[in-house]
């Protein structure tokens, strides 16, 4: 690992004005992304601004939303009574993700910064269009099992890895940041990029911006959610595909629905064309099998991931029975 | 204790020395080459040394194992390394030093950790128990004792980081059924695969009710 500075802050103040005096300096929070990027040689950050000092470790209730904190811990917010009461798919979410000792360290707004697990991103030698602009992407001729189905660009084909994503971006969450020029909210369908032609960014946050918390909106969701998760083991994996559901059932009918898919693409994956078609329908197979039938449209496979096309309707339609309750 | 002391005095010399023997040469070298009456008398006085100090060592006071420590560290350096390295406490092991072993699994302020993806000096007063800690005296651990008896491994190079947490797995509560001991003991990897053995040891001490 590189030597670098480190700065411990009290005031999102400081943090910012840390950032906007020294382009490579990086926040840290837990940890558990960034310093392995470093060991790895990934990112080499000449300072660290350490923000687990700042006062954003709080989980409230208040207006109806739900306010989760940016150093909030990913261990503490899944088992928060509110969080599992109000909004137990993002509870759900996070516990399929890492392991006990990484959720204990690892906080929300870090984990909305979490990067990506392409091998060829962590591998300093091989080209990566992430790590190092202009170099090429490794993965789209190379070994891309792991990889896009949904939104790659001919830049970068990774896909975001984190599960908590999955969940906040089918409950419409709201990113709080702050910077120079003052506070922003951030709808999470906008927070995480597609690659395009600048896949080094992952997101729309400013360098000099810093993330303060999560918000939540009310919803009717809670009896009716379910996060569906597959990987190679049964747990301690990145999803090979995961899908997180928000139902809200009148009867059988579908009243309203969220969903979106983890592990397809270089953004959580919202389904805006299935929730569309659903709403309102009977909750049953058939219809759920046409609700993936046209979330899959535009799906582009890559030599080692075709198992995806199946995988994701498979799971999809998986997880809409679970949320509902259709045995058949 | 105090045998802890002096070793950690020993340890402060021998980390920092060689950077120091090469910073004071190569500013004397630079001195001399360049502007000898000013730069001379600013190596006489070891500016260069204390701004590279003050740029590359924190201080850091942390409590390992009940004993308290007041260090001066870099900042790259993990709090696995500060246990293994600088203050000899090899009991807890280092494996993949990339969190996905958990072999280095430490108790901080009681949570269980990766000490390997932590910066010592982000645990300023903080409380630390390692395995070297678990037990009262000579007296074992009740998990120490379970491992024993249900052979919860093989090679044992990550037992101590299984033992760690599996105490926090029963003190989080997360010790209640088979199914949920394998899926929160998840972060703790044995090539030699004492699984069975593992959950066994742990099933025990939960309804021992002794942790």
């Amino acid at each position: 690992m590189n030597n670098f500075q480190y700065k411990r802050v009290s005031s999102p103040i400081a943090a910012i004005t840390e950032l906007a005096k020294d382009p490579a300096a990086k926040l840290v929070a837990g940890g558990t992304n960034l310093i392995d990027l470093m060991k790895y040689g990934v990112m080499s950050p000449d300072k660290l601004v350490d923000v687990n000092h700042l006062n954003f470790n709080e989980i409230v209730k208040q207006d109806g939303s739900l306010h989760i904190g940016a150093t909030v811990r990913n261990a503490v917010a899944s088992a928060n009574a509110d969080v599992l009461k109000y909004q137990p798919l993002l509870s759900q979410a996070m516990l399929s993700g890492a392991s006990p000792q990484l959720r204990n360290k690892a906080t929300m707004g870090g984990n909305l910064l979490q990067r990506t697990r392409c091998g060829y991103f962590y591998d300093i030698s091989a080209p990566c269009n992430k790590r190092q602009p202009g170099s090429g992407c490794g993965a789209m001729g190379g070994y891309n099992r792991m990889h896009a189905i949904f939104g790659a660009s001919s830049s970068c084909i990774a896909v975001n890895p984190s599960d908590m994503n999955v969940a906040l971006t089918a409950l419409d969450a709201v990113i709080l940041v702050t910077g120079p020029k003052g506070d922003r909210k951030i709808p999470i369908s906008d927070f995480h990029r597609l690659p395009g032609t600048h896949p080094e960014l992952d997101t729309t946050l400013d360098r000099k911006e810093i993330i303060t918390g999560i918000v939540i909106p009310d919803n009717a969701f809670a009896a009716n959610t379910t996060y569906i998760k597959v990987r190679d083991r049964a747990s301690y994996a990145f999803a090979l595909i995961s899908v997180a559901v928000a139902m809200e059932l009148e009867g059988t009918t579908i009243k309203d629905i969220r969903l979106a898919m983890g592990g397809v693409a270089h953004k959580p994956w919202r389904l805006k064309e299935a929730e569309q078609m659903l709403k309102g329908k009977q909750a049953s197979v058939e219809n759920f099998k046409m609700a993936a039938e046209l979330a899959m449209k535009g799906a582009r496979a890559y030599e080692h991931n075709a198992f995806k096309l199946k995988l994701a309707p498979n799971t999809m339609i998986q997880a809409l029975k679970t949320a509902s309750g259709i045995k058949a | 204790m105090i045998e802890n002391k002096t070793r950690e005095k020993e340890d402060e010399g021998m980390a920092s020395n060689s950077r120091r023997d090469f910073l004071k040469k190569s500013s004397v070298i630079t001195a001399i080459a360049l502007t000898p009456v000013a730069a001379v008398k600013a190596s006489d006085l070891k500016l260069d040394e204390r701004l590279s100090e003050a740029i590359e060592q924190m201080s850091l006071s942390i409590e390992i194992n009940g004993q308290q420590y007041n260090l001066k560290v870099e900042p790259r350096l993990t709090l696995l390394d500060l246990l293994r390295e600088r203050l000899k406490l090899t009991g807890t092991k280092k494996g993949c030093d990339q969190g996905q072993c958990g072999a280095c699994t430490v108790h901080v302020d009681g949570v269980r950790t990766n000490s390997c993806l932590s910066l010592a000096v982000m645990n300023d007063g903080a409380k630390v128990t390692t395995i070297e800690g678990l037990a009262n005296g000579h007296e074992l651990h009740p998990m120490q004792e379970a491992f024993i008896k249900h052979d919860g491994f093989q090679c044992g190079y990550c037992t101590p980081g299984q033992i760690m947490s599996a105490v926090a797995c029963i003190h989080e509560g997360h010790a209640n059924s088979e199914t949920e001991i394998r899926e929160f003991m998840s972060g703790n990897i044995c090539r030699c695969g004492a699984y069975a053995n593992i959950v066994n040891a742990i099933r025990e001490v939960k309804a021992g009710g002794k942790v």
